[in-house]
């Protein structure tokens, strides 16, 4: 469970600089697999992907959640063999064997949860899934305030197949809140939000509201 | 939203209706936490639907969730837990029960027979709202307090349509029952609605009394000078509490009828049988029955019983209860020419309103009940015949005839409302223009079949279960009525429903005090309305 902190930190690492179009902060992925409510992203760079719950643009309309973060062998036919019996640490392991770099790879799974059209953000799903290869941005603090004013787009991640779903509602106004100049207000008012979506299940709503860092 | 927009801050908006049905009340989601807390039983509120207004009352309020589970799911959750369940999960619901609909251009209020729409906006009523269900105040209608929470609000009562029917004022011992029915008197006689006759057991309407807080309220006397007569059984109280009274009542033992008796049997201990040798000796004496039978010497009554065919025993105990009307200082052998009951009439004639005090004859309510009902038997007659003649003539009708009693079970109980002349004028005298305004703290013990004939209900507070069914019985929707009766302050709260009232209102009963001595137009207490000195049948009805 990671603290509150702010959702570009993780992902700075070296990569090239965006176009002019895109957000200020670096893209640290690029779109592998898609359809209108998931998409499949790899990290430029081993471990190089942003905690889960980030809000992430997907190119330069479409805004998705960190719903998974996962690294496996690039290749699924040959597994990851144990190389580390002979060293002393970790970082020896990666520095010994610098090919690990290119062998494994870090892919993260998103959640969509909005577009933005015209200047103005809807939170539900895009008339199309992105295209394969568009890049990957965590969001800044301002796309952040911006996309997450209204939290409606909470619907989607309950409503998403996936088991971890709460966890995913929890981390992602876990990670948004710090960027409100009253985190707590915030927090308050999607909490709400989700309230009215689950009104016939309010354990479940307060099993989502431990996992907030909000009294 | 208001009829004419004038509202400073605009319409409140309370939430919105989400279900519920006409017999049940509405359910109105309220939306915010303050409208939780604001929304108080008996508020008025309106509902806009798309063609029709509708003017209801809150008479329940519900904490609601629409998860039955909640209760365990929240074990341990904090604050924002419950910030982020209330208003979404747990909610609250005010029943509004429906009374008026208003359409828009149409005529005035007609009771709702219909309901708004699923979520239509549910609003607190305005001042508008209410002068547009109760009148404003005009020659018909008399201020008569606010609504909860509007003390602005004006609640106004249509006097005329009030004095078509029988009345009551009810309410335990020490709730304000006296300062209504000083507001409903003063009204009734400042507008001419009606001609008063008040049989003033505690001596507090006709010349200044001392409230149980010090407060000393006016008397009609005082209020309207000699347009009200004030007639006494008791001179000497009278002259000790400074009060200015007209006549002195002196009642003839040759004035009571058996009929007065069988009324008098309970609180006298005369058994039926006792009664009907009274219809005897009224047979064998004639006029002066009861005189002449008190003078019978015990020897005498043994040849008196023999004679009638009676029982020696019945007759001597019969004697012995009646003897206690000689007790009473007002009673007189023989009445002069002009008797008591002969100048009430006289007075009530000429369009003058007459309380009668019973000073230190108060507490006994043998005199009480013996003076009311001697003298109500002569109005009867006398009104019937005046009805009926004006009806034969086409001429106009008399002045109707408020008779307010005080103590109202004592004459009205079901043993004796059959027999009494109160039960008979609150079942039909309607028609003859003479009702009853009933002040009373037990209203259980009025005759039930009497008190579905009471057109407007005043209630105050009442603890007894027996006395609040009494009370609602007949009343529509009574069960949430009852809810909104339990609730009321134990002092200057009132609910009001029936004849005279477009819907049933709490009402918070305006002050007795120098601004409405003003409003009656009493000289020296600011302008007058009318001349309250000079009165005249022209003046007043002219």
């Amino acid at each position: 469970m990671s603290t509150a902190q702010p959702a570009s930190s993780p992902s700075a690492a070296a990569g090239p600089a965006l176009t002019a179009a895109e957000s200020g902060l670096p893209k640290f992925g690029e779109v592998v697999e898609a359809s209108v409510d998931r998409v499949v992203g790899q990290c430029h760079t081993l471990y190089g992907a942003p905690p889960l719950g980030t809000l992430v643009r997907v190119g330069s309309s479409l805004f998705a959640v960190v719903d998974g973060v996962s690294t496996a062998a690039l290749d699924p036919g040959r597994r990851v063999i144990a190389r580390g019996a002979e060293l002393a640490s970790e970082s020896d392991v990666y520095a010994e064997n610098p090919q690990l770099e290119r062998l494994l790879r870090t892919d993260v799974t998103l959640t969509v949860v909005g577009h933005e059209e015209g200047g103005r953000f809807f939170q539900h799903l895009p008339p199309l899934p992105p295209r394969i290869h568009t890049f990957l941005y965590a969001c800044s603090g301002a796309e952040v305030r911006a996309f997450m004013e209204r939290s409606d787009w909470t619907a989607l991640v309950l409503a998403s197949a996936l088991p971890t779903a709460d966890d995913v509602l929890a981390a992602a106004l876990r990670e948004a809140a710090p960027e409100f100049d009253d985190p707590r207000a915030f927090l308050v008012q999607a909490c709400r939000a989700i309230a009215a979506q689950l009104p016939t299940d309010a354990a479940r709503l307060a099993a989502i509201m431990r996992r907030l860092p909000v009294e | 939203m208001t009829t004419n927009g004038t509202e400073p801050d605009g319409p409140v908006r309370i939430g919105a209706v989400v279900g519920g049905s006409l017999s049940r009340g509405l359910d109105v989601r309220l939306e915010s936490a303050q409208a939780v807390e604001d929304v108080k039983v008996g508020t008025f509120v309106t509902v806009q639907g798309k063609f029709n207004r509708f003017f209801g009352i809150v008479t329940d309020l519900l904490l609601d969730s629409s998860d039955p589970r909640m209760a365990s799911a929240i074990a341990g959750g904090g604050p924002a837990l419950a910030e982020a369940l209330s208003g979404t999960t747990a909610y609250s619901t005010a029943s509004v029960t429906p009374m008026l609909t208003m359409q828009a251009g149409g005529e005035g209020p007609q009771p709702a027979r219909s309901m708004p729409p699923h979520f239509a906006n549910a609003y607190r009523a305005s001042n508008d709202d209410v002068a547009a269900v109760f009148g404003s105040e005009d020659a018909r209608h008399i201020w008569i307090g606010s609504p909860l929470d509007m003390e602005d609000t004006r609640v106004c009562l249509n006097l005329e349509e009030f004095v078509k029917r029988s009345n009551g004022v009810f309410g335990k011992s020490g709730s304000g029952k006296s300062f209504l029915t000083r507001i409903l008197l003063a009204g009734i006689l400042q507008r001419g609605a009606a001609i008063n006759l008040v049989f003033d057991m505690h001596s507090e309407y006709g010349w200044q009394s001392t409230s149980e807080s010090g407060y000393a309220a006016k008397g009609l006397k005082q209020l309207f000078g000699s347009r009200v007569s004030v007639f006494t059984l008791d001179p000497a109280s009278s002259r000790r509490r400074g009060a200015s009274t007209d006549y002195d009542v002196v009642i003839g033992f040759d004035e009571i009828e058996p009929d007065d008796i069988a009324v008098l049997a309970s609180t006298l201990h005369v058994t039926d049988l006792g009664v009907q040798s009274c219809y005897t000796l009224e047979r064998r004496f004639g006029r002066n029955w009861l005189l002449e039978f008190l003078g019978h010497s015990q020897e005498d009554l043994a040849s008196l019983a023999d004679s009638m065919g009676e029982n020696a025993g019945t007759l001597g105990a019969l004697r012995r209860r009646l003897s206690q009307l000689q007790r009473f200082g007002f009673m007189s052998e023989r009445s002069t020419g002009g008797s008591a009951v002969r100048q009430v009439l006289e007075h009530l004639q000429d369009n003058r309103h007459v309380v009668l005090e019973f000073g230190g004859f108060g507490d006994n309510i043998t005199a009480y009940l013996l003076v009311a009902n001697l003298i109500t038997r002569r109005i009867h007659t006398e009104y019937r015949e005046r009805t009926e003649a004006a009806l034969a003539e086409g001429r106009p009708q008399p002045t109707p005839l408020v008779i307010t009693i005080e103590e109202a079970h004592r004459f009205l109980d079901p043993g004796v409302a059959g027999q009494t002349i109160f039960g008979t004028i609150a079942r039909e005298m309607r028609k003859y223009r003479v009702t009853l305004l009933v002040v009373d703290q037990r209203p259980s013990g009025i005759d039930g079949e009497v008190l579905s004939q009471v057109g407007t209900r005043i209630v105050c507070q009442l603890d007894n279960d027996r006395d609040v069914d009494a009370v609602l019985t007949g009343a529509p929707g009574a069960r949430e009525l009852r809810t909104v009766l339990s609730r009321l302050e134990s002092q200057q709260q009132s609910l009001m429903f029936g004849h005279a009232l477009p819907m049933p209102v709490v009402v918070r009963t305006r002050a007795y005090d120098e601004a409405f001595y003003a409003d009656m137009g009493v000289p020296g207490h600011g302008a007058a309305l009318g001349t309250a000195s000079t009165p005249s049948r022209s003046d007043l009805f002219g």
